[in-house]
């Protein structure tokens, strides 16, 4: 996100303690004093990570603290997940299995390493999937259990214990 | 206390050497195996059974019945050790039933009559005054129902992960360890006792099935069976799949999970971080407990031998020593 601030001693540290108190975790700052702009305003981009739900209460504490937000950015996949897939994956279409995830919207296919030992026989395949929430990610598993069991392939979930 | 041995195989022969070489107060009066029975209610030489076992093939006398043992000789409690039926329990099943009627207590390791009839098993024991107790299906020598019932009483599971089947943790340790196809690791499993020559029961994960029943009845009561078990096997994994785990510092086990809350009952191969406490090697068994107040422990031993399977049953007994027969 892009935010405008006073520049004044304390405003940046001011500015992100907010993420900290909601849970979030910043990945950058970056911070450039743009000659041509207003001497008394600052303007900081930050990336950051925040848990499911929390971006509104951050938005309304900021503007409380008279922060300005010029613009936030596109909210990224948080969660992640590997599976592996075994079976004849080239002849069942795999980029068909690639889509029907990705074409979800909420998760997407976002590595794929593979390995063919010869013609005719079984692959193995790892895919990485990754998705906003945690739901979205175990709808998308589920997808790929009914593709997986469509295309008489092998899928191997990982361990999710719950907490 | 007095006890009858009903099965003389590896776990029975097991029991019987540890109770005549360590002092633990515990008499026998009748040993039975599939063709012969002997009954001294003042006590057998054990010794003089476990020669004529190996010499003859016989522990006792062609005359004498298993159920002539259970229904005869004068003991306390029956350790019922003979081989298990999934599909009808018996002859196990049985011989529980006949021990419970004469308000004898029961030890079994017999998989098979615990998972087809424990509601019904542990209504008889009620009734009678008895208990049952079966710490020896599931984990071999692992303590998981004594933990549970005991160390852990007052806390709610609320999900039980497990290593159950040494046969299928054997050949994924070796196809992550050394590279070998399924076949080569299941030939070796053979080669050194593991696997039997029908190895369908171990690697399309019925055996973690039937215990991860056993599991879940013992704990929750549900009354779930092995149909309910959501089951895929270990035979369809290729050398690369593991390969592909290893990339991410990961391995492959067959994991038998069960959620109540939401409604999950799996055995399945699953990717796993190598540090993971439940990632053991060869032929071990790994149990992992969650609880709401003591959150995880897992434990780890030896998932079958014929003296770690004797320590499960030796420890059933002296409870019921301690608590029930003693008391009176």
């Amino acid at each position: 996100m892009r935010l405008e601030m006073k520049d004044a001693p304390g405003q940046l540290v001011a500015a992100l303690k907010p993420i900290s108190d909601v849970g979030g975790n910043i990945i950058a700052v970056i911070h450039q004093r743009d000659p041509g702009s207003d001497e008394d305003t600052l303007v900081v981009q930050i990336v950051l990570e925040l848990p499911e739900g929390r971006l509104g209460e951050l938005v309304t504490i900021l503007k409380h603290q008279g922060v300005h937000i010029q613009r936030i950015g596109e909210e990224r996949f948080l969660y992640q997940r590997t599976v592996i897939l075994i079976g004849h994956l080239m002849h069942t279409n795999l980029s068909d299995t690639v889509d029907r995830i990705d074409t979800t919207g909420f998760a997407e296919v976002s590595e794929l390493s593979m390995r063919m030992p010869a013609i005719n026989e079984r692959s193995s395949s790892r895919l990485t999937i990754k998705s906003v929430t945690k739901d979205d990610m175990e709808k998308a598993i589920s997808i790929l259990r009914s593709v997986a069991s469509e295309k008489d392939l092998l899928l191997i979930e990982p361990l999710e214990e719950i907490a | 206390m007095k006890v009858v041995i009903a099965g003389m195989g590896s776990v029975g022969r097991g029991v019987v050497e540890m109770i005549s070489k360590k002092s633990l107060g515990l008499m026998v009066t009748g040993i039975a195996d599939s063709k012969s029975g002997v009954i001294n209610n003042d006590g057998i030489d054990l010794g003089g059974v476990l020669e004529k076992k190996q010499k003859t093939g016989y522990c006792g006398d062609k005359k004498i019945s298993a159920t002539s043992v259970i229904n005869k000789a004068d003991y306390d409690a029956l350790v019922e050790v003979t081989p298990t039926n999934a599909t009808t329990g018996e002859p196990g099943l049985g011989y529980i039933r006949l021990a419970m009627g004469r308000k004898k207590h029961v030890v079994t390791s017999n998989k098979g009559p615990i998972a087809l009839a424990y509601k019904e098993l542990k209504k008889l024991a009620a009734k009678n005054g008895v208990a049952l107790r079966h710490e020896a299906t599931v984990g071999g020598a692992i303590p998981i129902f004594h933990t549970i019932g005991q160390g852990l009483a007052g806390n709610e599971i609320l999900a039980i992960f497990g290593v159950l089947n040494g046969t299928c943790n054997f050949i994924l340790s070796r196809m992550s360890d050394e590279g070998l196809t399924y076949e080569q690791a299941l030939l070796e499993a053979r080669e050194m006792g593991y696997a039997e020559a029908d190895p369908t029961y171990d690697v399309q994960g019925i055996d973690a099935a039937i215990k991860l029943v056993i599991l879940a009845n013992t704990i929750w009561g549900n009354g779930v069976t092995l149909n309910d078990v959501n089951r895929t096997g270990i035979d369809l994994l290729t050398p690369d799949a593991l390969r592909l785990a290893d990339d991410e510092d990961c391995t492959i086990r067959l994991i038998a999970e069960a959620i109540p809350k939401k409604g999950l009952l799996r055995v399945s191969p699953r990717i796993i971080e190598k540090n993971h406490p439940l990632v053991v090697e060869g032929t071990l068994n790994a149990i992992t407990i969650q609880t709401d107040m003591a959150k995880e422990i897992t434990l780890i031993g030896k998932g079958a031998g014929s003296i770690e399977t004797a320590s499960a049953i030796i420890g059933d007994l002296l409870f019921i020593r301690d608590r029930y027969v003693e008391r009176s």
